[in-house]
């Protein structure tokens, strides 16, 4: 098979030049550009050694410490909800089979859709005057509610879209476990005299416990790089008051022209991700064995 | 049966019934307010006359670029998809047939892994700075290169897990043949992960069809994508509503079709790749 040794580099190489190019070499240029202050001249870049002053400047940023802040909160109370409502529609609706293909297309549908148009769809029925979320405060005798202008409202409005949007997903992937879980241990269970609560506690949720992971992290990472919806809604505002990190780093970085400053702010996103990463995994194999 | 699903089944698809009016009605309510006017959704009207006004303003407006975005967005999503299932299926046959050292499986897909955790934002900034520096700034290649990069990860993992359920002993039998890598890929290996390919493709193509802040980042109007139209409106002072709803309208249509003809293929591609 020597003469496929040509091939078998071939094959590989497109992979690694794209990752190499693309995101590693991109981590370099970042490294470099957070030691500079960077102008452009026409075409032409500037670039100003400034040392470690990016770097220096980021504890004292708000808008950088609240992206931080608001993106954890966000990315916490927005998937733990999802993750327990999806688990509990699951555990209500196993074992229907008819309409299955139309339910799953309807599930599916949400996370399809640009978030940019989520953000849009639910900008409008959250509007003051006209939204339709008003309208329905209003026929119940309320007084209409600044979701998305409140500064203490604004969060929350943010994750109620979020946790609309993703919960049908974490229903789907809850349910494909549900419905994979062996039948015979519920009988011997219920022969036992297994009380719900203890076939829940004792038996569904250590076997579900694989494909809770799995869910969980999937939504962290994606709860985490959350941009789209948050643009449209609300820019970041009022105030901080939705600030997050991705947009922080648009802001500094392009808005502003900051190219130096961004780029120290992308390597200590990507630090403290990574460090959450690690720590997760550890976590994870520690608790894994009897989970 | 489960214990607890003992709930009737009235019940059950009640629950069921439920939950999809809550997911549909966005949607259905975008849609009414794409169809009235601007007076009809600022008075929050529940029954209106129906008006193509806004469709009329979006597709052919002077001041829309929503067509172009539409030209741009397809050209973008088409090619990125194109190359990244190209790369992704070249990588995974060649990691997992034709016997790379662990460690180099370990580094690729280790790296894929971090890689895919990282907020695209971060790193938009350095493909920002080197794009302008070769002149790929503004330009299709920019972006197709980006969304190829960012949906390489996912691509690599979902082709690696169709391609080691081509069984080895088919694959040794045309290397024995005398058959070189070209001919096997495209007479054995091919043939048998066509569905996953289909599957991965539709995801990228989706996820390049959506994707917002790179693009953000790396185009100005004459490559901007559908996503960036719409984000358009909302940074006006006077937000055009109901041209909002009816471009939003339109931009949905894709996924939708997609998900009418072609939902087993996403279905196995969110549940054996992308979450596994």
């Amino acid at each position: 098979m020597k003469s496929d040794t040509f091939w078998r580099y071939a094959t590989l190489a497109p992979a690694v030049i794209l990752f190499v190019l693309l995101t590693i070499l991109p981590l370099f240029n970042l490294l470099a550009l957070s030691f500079h202050d960077v102008e452009w001249l026409n075409r032409e870049a500037v670039w100003e050694w400034v040392g470690g002053r990016n770097y220096a400047k980021l504890p004292e940023d708000t808008l950088f410490n609240a992206g931080i802040l608001n993106t954890i909160i966000f990315a916490v109370l927005a998937v733990a909800f999802q993750m327990v409502l999806g688990f509990w529609l699951a555990l209500m609706t196993t074992r229907v089979t008819r309409l299955r293909v139309f339910y799953r297309a309807v599930f599916i549908l949400p996370i399809l859709v640009p978030g940019i148009i989520i953000g849009a769809i639910w900008k409008l029925m959250y509007s003051y005057d006209f939204g339709v979320i008003n309208q329905a405060v209003v026929l119940f005798g309320g007084n209409p509610v600044d979701w998305l202008g409140n500064p203490r409202l604004a969060l929350m409005s943010v994750i109620i879209v979020d946790v609309w949007h993703w919960t049908p997903f974490c229903f789907l992937l809850m349910l494909a476990s549900l419905e994979s879980l062996p039948q015979d241990i519920f009988e011997a269970a219920e022969i036992d005299g297994a009380s719900k609560g203890q076939v829940l506690r004792y038996i569904i949720l250590p076997l579900m416990m694989p494909a809770i992971i799995v869910t969980f992290i999937f939504r962290m990472i994606l709860a985490f790089k959350v941009f789209d919806e948050i643009y449209l809604l609300t820019g970041g505002g009022p105030g901080t008051s939705t600030e997050v990190i991705s947009f922080t780093i648009y802001r500094r970085f392009f808005t502003e022209d900051q190219s130096g400053y961004g780029s120290a702010m992308s390597l200590a996103t990507i630090a403290v991700i990574a460090t959450m990463i690690i720590l997760a995994s550890r976590f994870a194999t520690k608790k894994g064995p009897d989970a | 049966m489960i214990e607890h699903s003992r709930t009737g089944p009235v019940l059950r698809h009640a629950v069921l019934i439920g939950f999809a009016l809550i997911v549909l009605f966005p949607f259905v309510w975008i849609v009414m307010a794409s169809f009235k006017t601007q007076i009809a959704l600022l008075m929050g009207q529940w029954r209106f006359a129906p008006t193509l006004f806004s469709y009329d303003s979006v597709i052919n407006g002077k001041t829309s670029d929503f067509v172009t975005n539409f030209k741009n967005s397809s050209i973008i999503a088409i090619a990125s998809t194109t190359i990244v299932l190209s790369v992704a299926t070249l990588a995974a046959f060649s990691l997992y047939r034709l016997q790379w050292a662990d460690w180099v499986l370990r580094v690729l897909l280790a790296w894929s892994v971090i890689f895919h955790m990282v907020p695209p934002i971060t790193l938009a900034g350095a493909w920002y700075t080197m794009f302008r520096s070769v002149g790929l700034d503004n330009t299709y290649a920019g972006i197709i290169l980006a969304h190829t990069t960012i949906n390489l990860p996912m691509a690599l993992w979902m082709m690696g897990v169709f391609i080691r359920d081509v069984p080895k002993e088919l694959v040794e039998a045309a290397q024995i043949d005398g058959a070189r890598t070209p001919k096997v890929l495209r007479y054995v290996v091919i043939p048998i992960v066509r569905p996953g390919l289909a599957a991965t493709g539709i995801l990228c193509f989706i996820f390049s069809w959506n994707e917002f802040p790179v693009a953000l980042t790396l185009s100005q109007r004459a490559t901007a994508t559908v996503p960036l139209g719409i984000g358009k409106y909302a940074q006006e002072n006077t937000i055009a509503y109901t041209e909002m709803a009816a471009a939003s309208t339109l931009s949905i249509i894709p996924a939708f079709i997609l998900l009418i003809v072609a939902q087993r293929f996403i279905v196995r591609g969110l549940t054996s790749g992308a979450v596994k």
